[in-house]
């Protein structure tokens, strides 16, 4: 039971900070970034090879992981979704997913399709005994790092200026500019701070599950994006809200129900969540100007 | 006449080389390019299982038998199809290479009867797999040891059943590529049948009595082998006392399926998977200080070679497979050798089943020979061999010998029956068991 419960809680903090990446994004440029996971599954391989072929210590690789990302967050940002700001959401959503394969492609080339096994980069660290079960250190660190991050974002989203910016955008763009906002900057920020995320949650997922493939990035992707639906998308509290309660829904249905219906019940949750409060468990109800 | 003396010396000499448990290059008189190599009959004979006197005249056994049982002559067309381009390139050509060792041993063991071979490329394509199947019908083939990948082999096998012409595939191994077709036979196992073997085998050593399996239910290959291994288990008496599942979705976390193997105290795991969550898998269970032993089927092939494992985590892990490039014997050090200097790798399962493939071929083509009073193979409509196939692989004193199981034997439906070879993971190399 409480083996579950802290697996649950592990899991879906790794969920958790992938959802943020997600809701930052809708939140202001009102899009789904569909490429999130991706750009996971490349911040996962990042550092990877800082620390196989380059003999980095993994601090320093996590750093390498989260300057590469952020870049590319800001590229395809810049090459991908600028373009596109004024087209319909259709048009970017369809980009997105272009983005998504074109990144899984790439890394095919790259890295090839042979898995990879990421090392074990809190070998070190005692694990944690509490009653007949231990904690792996990965578990503790992971959630550590998911209220870390959520309390930075939150304080960097009310005290600093670039944050209020932020808010000002995500709440109306129009407006926003008229105040002498630099809405595209404020856009590109986003997605800086989103993929430097994302490069975390590579690390931490790929440390928890050491797996490292071109499609790692994937699924955790569609499930941490459900978690920041299920949270209310666009609030950050939600995001993390979202991922914990996913990952031990996820955890509880396979221990107690099925091994085989874990996935429909995670999802018949959401529906149920989304029928009784359509806009997420702290979603704000936007109420549209006509 | 001359044919006859000419085959009377050279069994004469196989016998004697054999009981000499000599494995040296002369005694196949003919001085071809891998004449450093016997056939695999002839190094494997002692160890074939005694009962089989059969197969083909390099382990007749006597002299005077082959002599008096007739000869095989002639040339035989033999086609392949695979993809030899393409993403499954790399399945395609370990066949083609395997193949072709097989045969040029096979061209060199005697003058009277050679092999012409015609390798074609399908690039994992049913469609170009038919095209190229046409193609070796305008060549005159004869008898096909193809084609490499599950889908194109259902395409090709229906036209070649139509066509009266005698399939064996080397690898593909669902059941869905002989099902209804009598001229359609298998070298490797097809998967389902991995599951009753591994039970048979775990039963047979006495590994475990509480058994937990986990298995991936969106995956036909997992499941196949799950639901025969499920059968057999029960048939045998062992107790099942978890059986959990995960998805390609859900294929990151395993704590509650090891959790609930290690509940209900479950010795063994059995792992009906491929090795990427199988790596998972270990790495958890070691995380949980759960140690059981792991028992895995061909999909577990592989772990070993992914960058950065951890070769530890793997430490006596079972596997069942029909073929390890690291097995000591004679006839697999002798075609890993020869692979080697041949192509400059290491072969993998796909070559060892390739290279079984004409051998197999072969010696029912002889065996037809010694019990008919000779088979002089050239211009022989496919049509006619492929009845004469059909009856030898379906004949149950019929069985070949090869790098990917001893004494193999075919059903009247074209499943091969081999005993798997078991290997145990030691200080991060396989070791036979």
């Amino acid at each position: 039971m409480l083996a579950n419960l802290i697996n649950g809680i592990s899991l879906g903090s790794v969920y958790a900070i992938i959802a943020l990446g997600y809701t930052m994004v809708y939140g202001i440029a009102k899009m789904l970034n569909f490429a999130h996971g991706d750009v996971i599954m490349v911040g996962g391989y990042i550092a990877f090879c800082s620390i196989m072929y380059l003999g980095w210590p993994p601090a320093l690789a996590v750093i390498a992981a989260m300057v590469v990302c952020t870049v590319l967050g800001i590229v395809i940002e810049r090459l991908a979704y600028k373009p596109l700001r004024n087209a319909t959401s259709l048009a970017v959503l369809i980009t997105a997913i272009g983005v998504s394969y074109f990144l899984q492609n790439v890394a095919l080339l790259i890295w090839s399709a042979n898995t990879k096994v990421f090392p074990n980069i809190f070998e070190k660290l005692p694990g944690i005994p509490l009653g007949d079960t231990t904690i792996a250190p990965v578990n503790v660190i992971t959630v550590l790092a998911n209220i870390v991050i959520m309390i930075v974002l939150t304080l960097f989203t009310t005290k600093t200026k670039m944050g209020k910016a932020m808010r000002a955008v995500s709440e109306d763009k129009g407006a926003a500019t008229l105040m002498g906002i630099n809405v595209n900057r404020t856009i590109s920020l986003t997605f800086a701070i989103g993929s430097g995320l994302a490069a975390i949650a590579g690390v931490l997922l790929c440390t928890a599950y050491p797996t490292l493939m071109p499609t790692t990035g994937a699924m955790p992707g569609i499930k941490a994006f459900t978690a920041a639906v299920f949270g209310g998308i666009g609030s950050i509290p939600g995001a993390m809200l979202g991922g914990i309660l996913l990952g031990v829904i996820e955890i509880f249905g396979k221990a107690y129900i099925s091994t085989q219906l874990s996935d429909a019940i995670v999802f018949a949750v959401l529906i149920i969540v989304l029928l009784v409060k359509p806009t997420g468990l702290l979603g704000h109800k936007v109420h549209e100007k006509v | 006449m001359k044919k006859k003396a000419v085959s009377a010396v050279l069994a004469a000499v196989l016998s004697m080389s054999m009981m000499a448990g000599c494995t040296d290059a002369t005694a196949t008189g003919n001085t071809g390019s891998t004449g450093t190599q016997d056939g695999p009959a002839a190094t494997e004979a002692p160890a074939a299982d005694a009962g089989s006197a059969d197969a083909g005249s390099a382990d007749a056994g006597t002299a005077d038998m082959t002599a008096a049982g007739g000869s095989l002559t002639g040339t035989l067309k033999l086609g392949m199809i695979g993809p030899l381009t393409g993403g499954a390139a790399i399945y395609g050509n370990a066949v083609k290479n395997g193949e072709q060792i097989a045969v040029d041993e096979i061209n060199a063991i005697s003058s009277d009867f050679q092999i012409e071979y015609n390798p074609q490329d399908d690039e994992h394509d049913a469609e170009k797999s038919v095209n190229a199947y046409h193609n070796l019908q305008d060549w005159g083939v004869q008898v096909i040891a193809g084609t490499v990948t599950t889908t194109p082999c259902v395409a090709v096998s229906a036209e070649a059943n139509a066509d009266r012409i005698f399939m064996l595939t080397p690898s593909a191994s669902s059941p869905t590529v002989t099902e209804g077709k009598d001229n359609m036979f298998q070298l490797c196992f097809s998967d389902p049948n991995q599951g009753s073997a591994s039970a048979q085998y775990i039963s047979d050593n006495k590994m475990a009595s509480k058994v937990a399996v986990i298995y991936n239910n969106s995956d036909a290959y997992s499941t196949g082998i799950y639901q025969t291994f499920n059968t057999k288990a029960s048939e045998l008496g062992l107790e099942i006392v978890s059986t959990t599942t995960f998805t390609d979705d859900t294929a990151n976390d395993f704590s509650v399926q090891l959790a609930d193997a290690k509940d209900n105290g479950a010795e063994l795991v059995f792992l009906p998977i491929y090795y990427q969550p199988a790596s998972l898998i270990l790495q958890q269970a070691k995380g949980m200080g759960y140690e059981p032993t792991f028992f895995g089927v061909d999909g577990m092939d592989g772990i070993l070679t992914m960058e950065g494992f951890d070769a530890s985590l793997a430490e006596g892990v079972i596997l069942l497979t029909p073929f390890s490039a690291d097995a000591a014997d004679d006839l697999t050090k002798n075609f890993v050798a020869t692979y080697n200097t041949n192509y400059g790798e290491t072969p993998n399962q796909f070559a060892a089943d390739g290279y079984d493939c004409p051998y197999a071929i072969y010696r029912a083509l002889q065996f037809y020979a010694d019990k008919n009073g000779g088979l002089d193979v050239t211009g022989k409509g496919a049509d006619e061999l492929c009845e004469i196939l059909i009856s030898v692989f379906t004949d149950p004193a019929f069985s070949s010998d090869g790098v990917t199981g001893n004494g193999m034997v075919w059903t009247a439906n074209g499943e091969v029956n081999k005993a798997p070879k078991a290997m145990v993971i030691e200080n991060g190399v396989y070791v036979g068991l």
